[in-house]
């Protein structure tokens, strides 16, 4: 009990740090704040489903879009917190509609059917769009500071974080690893997978959501192309995946190095940017197959074995 | 006295292979059954059947009085059904505790938290294995042979299936093996056993049923059903019969 207390203690101190950035630095670093903030929600939401299932989802930019545009569309109608609350709502009932049609789907092809979802969402977006708004593009007018959009990112990683730790120490949590485990097993350990794995994503999903509603205000303009960028859901996959997705602070140790990789490349290398992002791709593949979580833990425990050896 | 489990006129067909064809049989409770015949006779597709893993084309199977031909895996286990599996299924990267605690969690009188966690040991002492914090994928196959069992007994069942679960052991083990199986019996459980091992057979069931490309060829007590000429033939040809 006291060690969750003291956990508490550190934790809060170290979220009013971050907290307390925006007041001492300039509008670049606020930006790249906001830029690390999102995708650790979004590294964090895809592990919460993704780690233990072990399915790999490439839904998250439809998700992200989504929320996206119900603020592009009642971003001035309503008020901000009536917004995000519209966008989670619509978010999770869009995941348990696509959930229970395929999560049936399984390995190769749950892959191939989220990114068609996200072009399918794109491309309904864009035909809405194009023949009933009459224009492809939307300007978000919402009065929302810079220094704003950081904090409530900032809330959304602390609520992520906090839902992935009570997912990971109840019976739901455990029923999404004997799943990932061994399916045939978990039913017949009585688990009601179909039950489990769609919670798990609307969950995840509703965190996804609320972060593309929150970013929506970043851009001032959106379009499908915009919002619907399938690039993300890769960034995301592959931070959560360099990170280590089965642990629940893994995703953020991939999303750091990536997002400076990210700003360095997009800095220097503009006209080169997707070749070298994919060999940055390739690369972490081959050499860090289970994630930096993975290299740590192995490395915390061979010096545990080294210290007891040593008298 | 009425039958635990009652399987009338099951069936099930894989394209044209009837891998289960007109099969019926009961289990009494407290009973332990024997379920025989040579390799490919449809004994694992007929568990699979029960345990819900298949649907079954035709027929139907009831359990405590409930239909469950149709119902789903997850429900059929909280009712009372644990099973092994004949290719050893572990959760690997699991400890063994949290392989049990999987059996404990789920079932319809869900136990959870530090009485799971001391529930799971005392079944994994229970089987015979200590090493609640060893990952299963590291047991050698005999243990992780007597994991599954202790998640299986983890759900209180009340019909145990045994998918050749004393295959592959040595003689010692062997009547360990079956001290332990005979003993789940005192403690009420009705078992299914699918068995090679005819010494196993022999020592603890009552009965034994043999099936024969998918057909009951024989039924009744095991002596008398191994010098049965029909059964003699489908295990070794018309030559030795």
């Amino acid at each position: 009990m006291s060690r969750t207390i003291s956990w508490l203690i550190v934790g809060g101190a170290i979220v009013a740090a971050i907290a307390a950035v925006p007041f001492f630095v300039g509008s670049y670093h606020v930006a790249l704040g906001i830029s690390l903030l999102s995708y650790t929600v979004l590294a964090t939401a895809w592990a919460l489903f993704s780690g233990p299932t072990r399915y790999i989802s490439l839904a998250t930019v439809a998700f992200f879009g989504i929320g996206a545009y119900t603020v592009g569309v009642l971003g001035d109608a309503l008020p901000w917190w009536l917004v995000l609350a519209t966008a989670g709502l619509i978010g999770v009932a869009v995941a348990l509609v696509v959930g229970l049609s395929t999560l049936r789907l399984s390995g190769m092809y749950f892959v191939i059917f989220t990114f068609g979802l996200s072009e399918l969402i794109r491309q309904v977006v864009t035909w809405y769009e194009v023949n009933v708004h009459r224009s492809v593009g939307r300007y978000v007018f919402v009065d929302v500071t810079q220094d704003a959009i950081y904090w409530q990112l900032l809330g959304l990683v602390v609520l992520v974080l906090l839902a992935g730790w009570l997912i990971g120490r109840s019976r739901l949590g455990l029923a999404l690893r004997v799943i990932g485990e061994d399916e045939i097993v978990a039913r017949h350990c009585g688990i009601d997978t179909t039950r489990a794995k769609l919670a798990l994503f609307a969950i995840s999903a509703l965190f996804t959501t609320l972060t593309g509603a929150v970013m929506a205000p970043r851009w001032t303009y959106i379009d499908p192309a915009i919002a619907f960028n399938p690039m993300i859901s890769f960034q995301v996959v592959i931070m959560a995946l360099l990170g280590g997705a089965g642990r629940l602070l893994g995703p953020l140790l991939g999303v750091v190095p990536l997002v400076f990789l990210f700003e360095l490349l997009s800095a220097h290398f503009p006209n080169s940017y997707s070749i070298l992002l994919g060999a940055a791709f390739i690369l972490i593949v081959y050499v860090v197959p289970n994630g930096i979580a993975a290299i740590i833990e192995a490395a915390w425990k061979g010096f545990g074995r080294r210290a007891e050896a040593t008298p | 006295m009425t039958a635990l489990l009652e399987v009338t006129a099951a069936r099930k067909a894989f394209g044209g292979l009837v891998a289960v064809d007109d099969l019926a049989f009961t289990v009494a409770r407290g009973e332990i059954v024997g379920l025989i015949g040579p390799n490919g006779s449809g004994k694992t597709t007929m568990l699979n059947l029960i345990s819900g893993a298949l649907r079954c084309d035709a027929g139907d199977i009831r359990f405590k009085g409930v239909a469950i031909g149709r119902l789903a895996t997850h429900r059929i286990a909280r009712l009372g059904i644990g099973r092994t599996f004949q290719l050893v299924r572990v959760l690997g990267t699991m400890t063994c505790r949290e392989n049990v605690m999987a059996g404990l969690a789920f079932r319809a009188t869900p136990v959870w938290g530090a009485a799971a966690r001391e529930q799971a040991d005392a079944l994994l002492a229970r089987v015979g294995l200590g090493k609640p914090h060893v990952a299963a994928e590291q047991l050698t196959y005999i243990d992780q042979k007597r994991l599954e069992l202790a998640r299986a007994l983890a759900l209180a069942p009340d019909l145990l299936l045994l998918d050749e679960w004393l295959a592959g052991l040595n003689p010692s083990e062997l009547l360990a093996g079956i001290a332990l199986v005979r003993s789940l019996r005192q403690d009420g459980l009705t078992i299914i056993l699918v068995e090679h091992v005819m010494d196993a057979i022999r020592s603890l069931c009552d009965r034994c049923i043999v099936m024969n490309a998918g057909r009951k060829i024989a039924e009744g007590p095991v002596a008398d059903v191994l010098a049965d000429p029909d059964v003699v033939r489908a295990y070794l040809g018309d030559a030795d019969a």
